[in-house]
């Protein structure tokens, strides 16, 4: 199973494990990381699972969609390069070691 | 009725798939219930029922409607995101489309399957945007403030007609761009759309015989020359300019907004104020700490489902859970019970303000999920946070009178008296 590390605004890391084709967002809920809202449930409606991608996978995540561009002009904390909405990243093994950076708020 | 106590631990949701190739000789049997989903007697308290249906299996029939029906968490969950199978071209009521003439035209959004779902559904997700409600978000604020500094001023008032319908009142229409002219037809046309998914019963029969006057109201209130520069409405006209929808198709996507954009709130923010009002602990905790007040929203949402039930019509053969259900069958999803199901929730009978929600079905789940459920949370928010800032307590000091709806489900009444903080 791929990991995935949730880094919080206050530096703070939790590691967890991932099944293979959920998504960021789901996978945060299923483990209970504060900082992952999600009111949406993985609908992309509601902009409230904004994470930062680490640089160094940047360029595996896969491009941020129409819709999901959007979105991310709605997230609360600040729009930065390498925001994503956790919701719109599917993981696999190719991500297993994923690191993702949480904002300050969600809503 | 004495509830089973089950501890389940949050966040299981556990995942269905439909069989393919349904098999009649390994089917499990549906249990028969004789329940009335739309009766008065079951409205007036549900909750027991609901326990019976979830108790009774994951796929039950009721006779009184021929219908199948889903109770608990993961079948109504399961059964909401799988659109291909259950899908809502043929009306998300008790009505099948594909046999009867549905009582106003269709709409192009709730009544639709993908792919000619999803075209509109970006249309009103664009105009209901995370961004959008950025813009708005000082003004509903402002007003919320407004209206609990008059509730205060006042002391004694019925919390249903005097906040919990009065505050959304005064920010949706507007934020609509609704005439001032006329809108006193908003709530009768909401409850009477509303009504409309039940069963051929008298809530039913009475709102559709009254609903001309409203049913005129609301045609002439989407068209294009009636709607105000910068609103909803508009904005969803503006997108005929673009292209992604066409001059006919605008008009019944504003009808969307006003059908379930009012209502719904009303009834959401009457029960985050009827859960406030009962359970005095929570509002205290929310006092202590402004940061919950959408959370405490969302619980309401969770805990009251002001959406009781929508039904999806089978495309295909299909095994729920092991039940077989036949091509061209009304499976009804109780939200409500599944937003109690102890099988996914710990403690569900309980309003927690701290509590994790998110999966909760209140505004849905998948691709049909409330489109405006953004608007929702904004004025829930913004209300609760206005109470926890300016009230010290909430006391109810009358008769609670509960309002009759096929689908929804709030007060009709709630005389309270705010002691200011």
């Amino acid at each position: 199973m791929p990991s995935i590390t949730f880094i919080h605004h206050d530096s703070r890391a939790e590691t967890v494990s991932a099944n293979d084709g959920d998504s960021a967002m789901y996978t945060a809920l299923l483990h209970g990381i504060d900082g992952i809202t999600g009111e949406c449930g993985g609908g992309a409606v509601c902009a409230t699972c904004h994470v930062y991608v680490d640089d160094n996978w940047l360029g595996k995540v896969g491009a941020v969609g129409a819709d999901e561009d959007e979105l991310l002009e709605g997230v609360v904390s600040e729009r930065l390069p390498n925001s994503r909405l956790s919701c719109q990243i599917k993981i696999t093994e190719a991500l297993d070691g994923l690191v993702l950076r949480l904002p300050e708020r969600q809503v | 009725m004495v509830a089973t106590v089950t501890t389940a631990p949050p966040h299981t949701t556990q995942v269905l798939s439909f069989g393919a190739v349904p098999n009649d000789a390994s089917s499990q049997p549906v249990v028969h219930l004789d329940v009335d989903p739309f009766a008065m007697d079951f409205f007036a308290d549900p909750h027991p029922t609901h326990e019976v249906l979830r108790d009774a299996g994951p796929v039950v029939y009721l006779d009184k409607w021929n219908v199948y029906a889903v109770a608990r968490y993961a079948e109504v969950h399961a059964v909401l995101n799988d659109p291909a199978t259950f899908c809502s071209s043929r009306g998300v009521g008790l009505s099948d489309f594909a046999k009867e003439k549905p009582w106003r035209p269709q709409s192009l959004i709730l009544e639709a399957d993908p792919p000619a779902h999803t075209r509109t559904r970006t249309v009103l997700n664009k105009v209901l945007s995370p961004a959008v409600m950025k813009q708005l978000r000082d003004g509903f604020a402002a007003a919320a403030d407004a209206k609990v500094d008059e509730l205060l001023e006042r002391g004694s008032f019925d919390a249903v007609a005097d906040l919990a319908e009065a505050y959304p009142l005064s920010v949706f229409p507007d934020a609509m761009g609704l005439q001032k002219e006329g809108r006193e037809n908003l709530l009768p046309y909401a409850g009477l759309v509303f009504n409309a998914f039940g069963p051929p019963n008298k809530l039913r029969q009475d709102a559709i015989e009254r609903s001309a006057p409203h049913q005129a109201y609301v045609q002439s209130q989407c068209q294009r020359e009636n709607l105000a520069p910068g609103g909803f409405g508009a904005c969803i006209h503006a997108r005929v300019d673009t292209g992604d929808i066409t001059a006919d198709e605008a008009p019944l996507l504003v009808r969307s907004l006003l059908s379930a954009g009012l209502d719904t709130t009303v009834n959401g923010i009457g029960a985050a104020v009827y859960c406030l009002a009962r359970y005095p602990e929570e509002f205290a905790r929310l006092r202590s700490d402004l940061s919950l007040a959408r959370n405490a929203f969302e619980e309401a949402v969770r805990y009251e489902s002001p959406v009781q039930t929508f039904f999806r019509t089978t495309t295909r053969d299909v095994e729920i859970s092991g039940c077989h259900v036949g091509e061209g069958e009304k499976v009804l999803m109780f939200l409500a019970a599944a937003n109690r199901d102890p099988r996914r929730w710990a403690d569900p009978e309980r309003y927690d303000i701290t509590r994790k929600t998110s999966g909760h079905v209140g505004f849905g789940s998948g691709i049909h999920m409330c489109v405006g459920q953004l608007v929702a949370r904004l004025e829930g928010e913004v209300m609760l946070s206005a109470l926890a800032r300016k009230v010290a307590s909430i006391e109810i000091t009358g008769e609670v009178k509960r309002r009759y709806n096929n689908t929804l489900r709030g007060l009709e009444s709630l005389p309270v008296t705010f002691t200011p903080a």
